[in-house]
């Protein structure tokens, strides 16, 4: 749609579905990737504690972000996201899904300008951990965090595994390069063969050309292969990073809850301490009494989010061992069969090589 | 019969239990089988089994560094003709036919430069000399006990050979010789250069040998055979040659000494000592290329002309195709390297989330990623494996460049003695005029002019004198294109075979 600066891509959804809350058995919008993260943050706001299924990388370079493969690696990661969102117990259920997956383009339109949210940007992660001078300048304390033994060990485990996970896929997504060098060199490679044949003449010339042709034809395997290890290795590797800088996001929301319960606990219970000290007028009373139930909300609110990122821890390492394991199949598999086609290729040529040597 | 079977065509998605059953790379013992089965080139007791032999431990600390070329000319060590006999290639006839059963270059041992003086004792410069053996092929009837010879050779001494050899066999495709290497003492002494040195040393002698009309010659049965010091004599340098040429040229202009003796015609002018004849054929070859006077001899044979150029072509594919093998060399063992890397990232991920299991699924995911791993780190060596062989036929392409060195050589050989013709012709034609000249003057006057007959004379001796030059030029000329014809075929029949070699070690990429 458009053109030049201001062109994109848009996607079709199709969703069918028999739930009742739907306005039919089938339903297909057009939507933008912006629309994707519309819907991503206003999940991200509305349910906390709960891993909200990750988007594909939002910038590309120019040149690039129209390119076969860019889309269809985009297509397939919004694709994961949907249908993520569609089998989570209560994601599932948020409207603003729903709206998303039906609303026509004026509806959508209105609610994308209702969005109001404080958006996460990967600084606010960092943010959240260190002190803050202001905070050092005013006597304020380091910032609190858990200090449970749990806690830490997940927070460790978090950023460890992304800085595994990120090398891993750094390497991945190197062999996907490798092997379309590979694949190039050896079209390259067969084709001079070839003319040297040329110049040799009667049979060297023939066997010459076999031994071209057959690199030729491996040149185009490799890069079949090299799609094929881009797309069902590389990138659920890259997708389970996402997914864990997902769950960072989550913990600076549980982070944040936790700050906010302290805070007004720690208020509450001083001004309960206090109590005896002070004169009390109604008014004041009537303040403490909000107090209390600011603070208890806090604790309800930062409880919860622990509860609720315990469940979802042990889905996500459900999930992710069935994900990867299926990765590494395909990977496997895609090596064997290049191998053996390879092994094949260069044993078919060698009878005719020996005719011809001896 | 490859002892690694591909895996089963369809596995269903359950991840966990046909990982096991995938046949992953085949153990150690099965890559000694698995070399030595695919090489009837190399016999399987000269295979370089260092590679085959080597552990692969899963220890992700211990990586195998890329093959160095070092290691791949220092494991075809036992490259010999003789244990090619299973194949009757021409290669295996040319050695049968062979002056010599075996030459070997062994023993790199530093000496001091004799006569050396050196302020601190006990540095003396060194070089290393080697130890050349060889033994005679016993020809005829109940051919007693090969006789065996061992001499002492330095790198200088077959420089020596190679120099003599080129001047006596002009417009023969001599070998080209393994290359000077004008860096410090320091480099010359390190193990990993002289095992490279020793073992292109030996397959220089054995290109040597086989060549037809070299293999025969003396001044290989010499260099092999002559104990004690260097017998050929070394050739003078340059600034001598033209010291010398200096001092006769003041007597050629003076009209002695006009004509170059028939032994030197048989050299080229460029780099001797005569500088009157160095002039001549330059000013004959600015004449030939501005289309002067063409004497008939300029004419090549048309078949020459195409052979030439069949050559030229040929030489221009093998450049483009040792190219493209390099970067085919090049992508393979980043391959490799990369795929090692993945390895390594793999494994590093299993201890973690093994040490920080607080999941079961935690446990089987490290596992799947532990198997993952090692079949990655074992592709990887696979590779490297496969590199060090694909290296070893990359090297025969750039001999077979070499080669080319020597035809161009060859080429220009042929050139020079042509120009030296050429030369001697129209110098006999410009003779030829003066004489008519002078008979024509001498016609005229009454009586006739004693010093005119004299000088006629003398005209006529000198003609006689280049005829005879030109002669032995024509002769030499001739041979030199006599000597093309054999080389052509066995150059083409050696590229064939070497690259039959290189399918079979492709073979071994089987590691899954």
């Amino acid at each position: 749609m458009g053109t030049g600066v201001q062109a994109y891509i848009s996607y079709r959804v199709i969703t069918k579905t028999n739930l009742p809350e739907f306005e039919g058995p089938e339903k297909i919008v057009i939507r933008r990737y912006s629309d994707f993260e519309w819907l991503h943050d206003r999940l991200s706001e509305k349910y906390k504690g709960i891993f909200i299924p990750s988007l594909p990388e939002k910038n590309a370079v120019e040149k690039f972000r129209f390119s076969k493969e860019f889309i269809e690696l985009r297509r397939r990661a919004l694709d994961l996201f949907v249908n993520r969102i569609a089998v989570h117990p209560e994601l599932k259920q948020s409207e603003d899904f729903r709206i998303f997956l039906q609303a026509d383009e004026e509806k959508m339109d209105r609610a994308r300008s209702y969005e109001t949210g404080i958006f996460k940007k990967p600084s606010d992660f960092l943010q959240m951990f260190k002190t803050k001078v202001s905070d050092v300048v005013l006597g304020k304390e380091k910032p609190v965090e858990e200090s449970s033994p749990e806690y830490e060990k997940l927070k460790n485990y978090i950023f460890e595994l992304e800085n595994h996970l990120a090398e891993a896929q750094k390497q991945a997504f190197r062999l996907v390069k490798r092997h379309r060098e590979l694949g190039q060199s050896l079209a390259d490679f067969g084709k001079a063969i070839k003319l040297l044949g040329a110049c040799e003449g009667d049979s060297l010339e023939k066997v010459f050309s076999e031994v071209g042709s057959k690199s030729e034809m491996l040149s185009v395997k490799l890069q079949k292969e090299a799609d094929n290890l881009l797309f069902n290795f590389e990138e659920p590797l890259k997708d389970y990073v996402r997914a864990v800088q997902s769950i960072k996001a989550t913990l600076v929301d549980r982070a944040n809850a936790f700050r906010q319960h302290y805070d007004l606990y720690r208020e509450k219970e001083y001004k309960e301490h206090n109590l005896g000290k002070l004169q009390f007028v109604d008014r004041e009373k009537f303040a403490e009494l909000e107090l209390k139930a600011d603070s208890d909300e806090a604790t309800k609110r930062f409880e919860h989010i622990v509860a609720v990122m315990n469940e979802e821890l042990a889905r996500f390492q459900e999930q992710k061992t069935a994900d990867i394991g299926l990765a590494f199949h395909e990977f496997a598999k895609g090596q064997a069969k290049l191998a053996k086609d390879i092994a094949d290729a260069w044993r078919g040529v060698l009878p005719k090589l020996e005719a011809c040597s001896s | 019969m490859m002892s690694s079977a591909p895996p089963p065509p369809n596995l269903p998605a359950d991840a966990d239990g046909d990982m096991e059953s995938l046949p992953l790379a085949p153990t150690a013992s099965d890559y000694a089988s698995v070399s030595s089965t695919f090489d009837p080139l190399l016999s399987s007791a000269s295979l370089p089994t260092p590679i085959a032999a080597a552990p692969f431990p899963l220890s992700p600390s211990s990586f195998v560094d890329p093959p160095s070329y070092a290691d791949v000319s220092a494991s075809s060590s036992s490259f010999s003709p003789l244990s090619s006999a299973p194949s009757s290639s021409p290669r295996s006839a040319r050695a049968a036919a062979c002056e010599y059963a075996l030459i070997a270059v062994s023993d790199p041992t530093p000496e001091a430069e004799p006569a050396a003086t050196s302020l601190v004792p006990g540095s003396a410069p060194t070089y290393i000399s080697y130890l050349v053996t060889s033994a005679r092929r016993s020809g005829g009837a109940g051919g007693g006990g090969e006789r065996r010879y061992a001499v002492r050779r330095r790198f200088r001494d077959f420089v020596t050979l190679a120099d003599r050899l080129a001047e006596s066999f002009r417009g023969h495709f001599v070998p080209p010789r393994p290359d000077k290497n004008t860096v410090e003492s320091q480099v010359m002494q390190r193990d990993e250069f002289v095992a490279q040195r020793r073992a292109a040393l030996e397959r220089y002698l054995w290109r040597l040998a086989e060549h037809p009309a070299i293999g025969a010659s003396d001044e290989l049965r010499v260099f092999l055979q002559a104990e004690g010091k260097m017998p050929l004599p070394t050739s003078t340098d340059v600034a001598s040659r033209m010291l010398d040429g200096a001092a006769r040229l003041p007597r050629q202009l003076m009209g002695e000494e006009a004509v170059a003796a028939p032994q030197e015609v048989v050299q080229p002018a460029k780099g001797g000592r005569d500088l009157l004849r160095i002039f001549k054929e330059l000013k004959q070859s600015v004449v030939s290329d501005w289309g002067g006077v063409k004497p008939p001899l300029v004419e090549e044979d048309k078949e020459f002309l195409d052979k030439k150029q069949k050559l030229q072509d040929w030489e221009q594919q093998l450049t483009s195709a040792s190219q493209q093998a390099e970067a085919l060399v090049k992508a393979q063992q980043d391959m490799g390297e990369t795929m090692g890397a993945l390895g390594l990232a793999f494994i590093k991920l299993t201890k973690f989330e093994t040490e920080e299991a607080m999941y079961n699924s935690q446990r089987i995911r490290a596992a799947d990623s532990k198997r993952i791993a090692t079949a990655a780190v074992k592709a990887s060596r696979a590779c490297r494996d496969l590199n060090t062989q694909t290296v070893k036929y990359l090297d025969t392409l750039h001999e077979h460049l070499g080669i080319m060195l020597s035809v161009h050589t060859a080429f220009s050989d042929r050139a020079s003695a042509l120009l030296t013709v050429q030369t001697l012709m129209s110098d006999l034609a410009s003779l030829q005029l003066r004489i008519e000249k002078l008979e024509a003057a001498a016609s005229k006057i009454f009586g006739g002019d004693k010093t005119r007959h004299r000088k006629v004379e003398e005209l006529r001796e000198t003609i006689r004198a280049t005829e005879d030059a030109k002669c032995c030029a024509l002769r030499e000329y001739e041979r030199i294109k006599a000597a093309y014809a054999e080389k052509i075929v066995e150059g083409w029949e050696t590229v064939a075979e070497e690259t039959s070699g290189y399918a079979r070690r492709s073979d071994n990429n089987l590691a899954w």
